[in-house]
């Protein structure tokens, strides 16, 4: 186990924004509430998983909700220890470890506080090793493991708890319940054994996006361009470097939803997005596509969210392999191309 | 008859507009009590077209002051920050990612109260009227005099913030209240930190008001005086005691909006080098676009109206140097002492100034000086400087029709006539002077930003009433009634939310009555 400050939280913020994919909110907001309190309550501890014990009690926490109403309406601090704590009175044992769901984006510094103010280890994982807009978007629903009971808390001092008959109800049910809260709370769930952890969630993620954080900063302290170093870093490769020639937005209520052409070296490619990046297709040939991430950074490695894609920007599209269990037939029928409603088969990125 | 001044950092420019014709300009340096240099300038369009003081209908005012006093941390004034949404928020209070710095000058008064609203307007906690008591008579003890009220929300509904100004005020009657409903945009923290900058100024506002009152006075100019705001629109001296942060941007603007006016084009791009930099901006009616994103000033996030202004550090005392990775030109500048350090002035730093002297493209100080140097090194650096433009211009291009781009400022000579993807490229009279002309363009606005539950099949009802909201506001900011238009409409459904909420951004501008204007009241 290892600890980590309020330092490598911005490197962790840093790099978790790259994760996103264009998509999982901006993570200043969430940055901050995990820097107070880590001031607060110290440092928090993080474990891999092979130190995680067979019979720990693993669970998870993520805002869900609309990153847009977050930015206003801020947290309060303790929805996420309430329903993490609820979460643990229904299990009616204590909870041992904190997963995050969710590395891409804002979530990615939400089981912070917790942690920090109950003085619980974070595990170096997470459930999707990326940004997905939706609750059963996780490799525990390949593997059976059920958003079970599934707790929703805002900072009203709300919370619900809720039995799931499987992970795509969670996703219904908690939205709505989100909703009425006002669209942001925070979600605890996804209970599971420290074996099933170690089985079944993406190891590494939140020290990923700590490496990933910190090459971003010390690229741009040394002036060069970073987004190869981020291509090799991911295992992945720059698709395109180029501008934005048209940025085309669909109407589509609760989706960043649209398509951007890129023009550079020569060549163009058409980019869909629908809050994340998801698919980038030359000459109506598909070149990488969801579950793989692609990345859009501007000259300084900043990623470029799918809501701010506009004319003229010059951008490096970064295409990077996503984990393998999404790359099974079961993975892709949950977060592939047919998810979003992409007719194209899956074709894996090129190194 | 009515004069536009630019106050800038080095230089004061005025100008003596009538209609759409420039009678005298006037350059003189910057004072550091400002008034002082606007009577020297005012003194110089006399000299430059005798006129009388009376015929003057309006005096239009561009000042950096304000932001400059945030960044040097002087004349702000202890500031409290009582934020209504109890229970929410209590994570992040005020001042959470201030600068230490500044945060000690203004003091660091924090106060967390119940109230705000959810986006779709329902109340997330009633105000409590003994807890803003009891804040009332905290900042009474601590002698604080202004205050900034920021609620959740409050863009969908501001009347909390309202009535707790006057349960505040109730207590403490001689308080200053800012309001961030009317500041700054969505997102609590960056609209607040706009607010309690603005609060932290009102004291220095009233002393400014009071001085370019006085400085007018002087010359017997009794007209009602303006000043210009982030967007290019005007707001009277009253409004500018009470909204000072809503200059801070002011400069680049009305450069902007000056280079659209003298060229007559309403949808251009402007670029306007100066001595260490060159501002890119676009303009769509007349009006620059805005930038999307935060605002750092001094090291605070801020998120109020500020012109999206790509700057490059490149103008005409940028140093030329040759290095083992090429050539490079700037983003370092000789600056004001350009007159010494250039080679055509004697110095020993080759600027891109002499390189525009010695390519015939200026006139300035002796071309002897720089006449042996290398033709090669001579064009290779006008192709650097005229790729790094182009490459700019075209980044803020928003469509790839082509483009006129009117070229302003002093350093403009190093840009040659022809830039590639540029359609048509104008060099305005007066350019040097765009500043203060800009200042002078007599407009006055009113801006709607939401989030609306947008129902099915009434989307139009919904935009026509924030339009007419825009309107209405343009109206009661002092625009003629017939005259305002909507110059901007956005909508942006939100992310990752199934409902029908949309962020619904109207702004409407007008031209400002001038005639019936009382004199030096609130229009």
């Amino acid at each position: 186990m290892r600890e980590i400050g309020a330092e490598e939280l911005r490197h962790i913020a840093r790099g978790a924004a790259i994760l996103g994919a264009g998509g999982g909110g901006d993570p200043y907001i969430g940055r901050l509430v995990a820097e107070q309190a880590v001031l607060e309550c110290g440092p928090v501890l993080v474990a891999e998983l092979r130190e995680v014990p067979d019979d720990a009690l693993v669970a998870g926490i993520g805002m869900i909700g609309a990153p847009t109403v977050m930015i206003e309406k801020l947290p309060a601090g303790e929805e996420a220890v309430t329903a993490f704590l609820m979460l643990q009175r229904e299990l009616g044992r204590p909870i041992t470890h904190v997963l995050p769901i969710e590395v891409g984006g804002m979530n990615s510094l939400a089981p912070f506080p917790v942690a920090a103010s109950l003085g619980l280890p974070v595990l170096d994982a997470d459930c999707m090793g990326r940004a997905f807009p939706m609750v059963q978007m996780v490799v525990c629903t390949l593997d059976g493991v059920l958003a079970k009971p599934l707790v929703v808390a805002d900072e009203k001092d709300n919370a619900i708890v809720v039995d799931v008959s499987d992970n795509h109800w969670a996703e219904r049910l908690a939205r709505s319940a989100t909703i009425r809260m006002g669209c942001t709370a925070l979600l605890s769930s996804f209970p599971m054994s420290g074996r099933q952890a170690r089985d079944i969630t993406i190891p590494g993620t939140l020290t990923l996006a700590s490496r990933l954080g910190r090459l971003v900063e010390e690229a741009r302290r040394e002036r060069v361009e970073p987004c190869q170093a981020i291509a090799s870093f991911l295992g992945g490769r720059v698709l395109l470097a180029g501008k934005v020639v048209d940025v085309m937005r669909a109407r589509d209520p609760g989706f960043a939803k649209g398509e951007a052409r890129l023009v550079g070296d020569g060549t163009s490619c058409l980019l869909a997005f629908q809050n994340e990046h998801l698919v980038a297709s030359r000459d109506g040939e598909i070149v990488a596509s969801v579950p793989d991430l692609i990345c859009v950074l501007d000259v300084e490695g900043e990623p470029v969210p799918a809501e701010r894609l506009r004319y003229g920007q010059r951008i490096t599209v970064v295409g990077a392999p996503c984990h393998p269990r999404w790359r099974t037939p079961e993975g892709l029928a949950l977060v592939g191309p047919s998810a979003f409603g992409y007719s194209h088969e899956y074709v894996p990125i090129g190194v | 008859m009515h004069i536009g001044i630019d106050v800038g950092g080095t230089n004061t420019d005025a100008v003596l507009v009538e209609g759409r014709s420039v009678l005298a300009e006037c350059k003189t340096t910057t004072t550091a009590d400002v008034t002082t240099g606007i009577i020297k300038a005012v003194s110089g369009l006399q000299a430059g077209h005798s006129f009388d003081p009376v015929a003057i209908s309006a005096v239009m005012i561009g000042t950096t002051h304000f932001v400059n006093a945030v960044v040097e941390g002087r004349g702000l004034a202890q500031t409290a920050a009582v934020r209504l949404g109890l229970p929410a928020t209590k994570a992040l209070p005020p001042f959470v990612d201030w600068p230490q710095r500044l945060r000690q000058v203004i003091g660091g008064h924090s106060y967390l109260c119940h109230g705000g609203h959810e986006y779709d307007g329902r109340v997330i906690s009633p105000l409590d009227e003994d807890e803003l008591r009891g804040v009332a008579r905290d900042i009474a003890a601590r002698g604080v005099r202004s205050v900034a009220i920021s609620s959740v929300f409050s863009l969908v509904n501001g009347d909390f913030e309202r009535q707790a100004a006057e349960i505040l005020t109730a207590e403490v009657p001689d308080l200053f209240v800012s309001f961030s409903h009317e500041i700054g945009r969505l997102g609590l923290l960056e609209r607040e930190n706009a607010t309690i900058i603005n609060a932290a100024l009102r004291e220095l506002a009233e002393q400014i008001a009071d001085g370019l009152t006085d400085s007018l006075t002087a010359h017997g100019i009794a007209a009602p005086l303006y000043l210009s705001q982030n967007d290019g629109t005007l707001m009277d001296l009253e409004y500018a005691r009470c909204y000072p942060v809503a200059t801070f941007s002011s400069g680049p603007t009305n450069s902007m909006r000056g280079g659209a006016f003298l060229s007559g084009l309403d949808d251009c791009a402007v670029i306007d080098v100066g001595g260490t930099t060159t501002d890119v901006g676009m303009l769509t009616n007349g009006f620059p676009r805005e930038a999307s994103s935060e605002v750092l000033i001094s090291g605070v996030r801020t998120n109020f109206r500020m012109p999206d202004v790509l700057s490059v550090g490149l103008g005409g005392g940028s140093v030329v140097r040759e290095t083992p990775n090429g050539l490079e030109v700037g983003p370092d500048s000789v600056g004001f002492r350009l007159g010494e350090q250039a080679l055509v002035f004697g110095g020993d730093t080759l600027t891109a100034t002499d390189i525009a002297v010695a390519a015939g493209l200026a006139d300035i100080g002796d071309a002897a000086l720089v006449k042996n140097l290398d033709r090669t090194l001579v064009s290779s650096v006008l192709d650097h400087v005229c790729d790094q433009i182009a490459t700019h211009v075209d980044r803020m291009r928003t469509c790839p029709a082509p483009l006129p781009v009117v070229l302003v400022g002093g350093g403009s000579v190093l840009v040659p006539d022809e830039i590639e993807g540029v359609k048509d490229m104008i060099r305005p009279e007066h350019h040097a002077f765009a500043n203060a002309i800009g200042a002078a363009i007599a407009q006055v606005g009113g801006e709607v930003d939401r989030v609306f539950t947008i129902e099915q099949n009434r989307r139009d009802e919904v935009l026509d009433a924030a339009r007419q909201e825009a309107v209405d506001k343009a109206v009661a900011a002092g625009a003629k009634a017939g005259s305002v238009r909507i110059v901007e409409v956005e909508e942006i459904p939100l992310a990752y939310l199934p409902g029908n909420a949309s962020r619904v951004r109207a702004r409407a501008v007008g031209d400002l009555v001038l005639e019936e204007a009382p004199r030096r009241g609130r229009a």
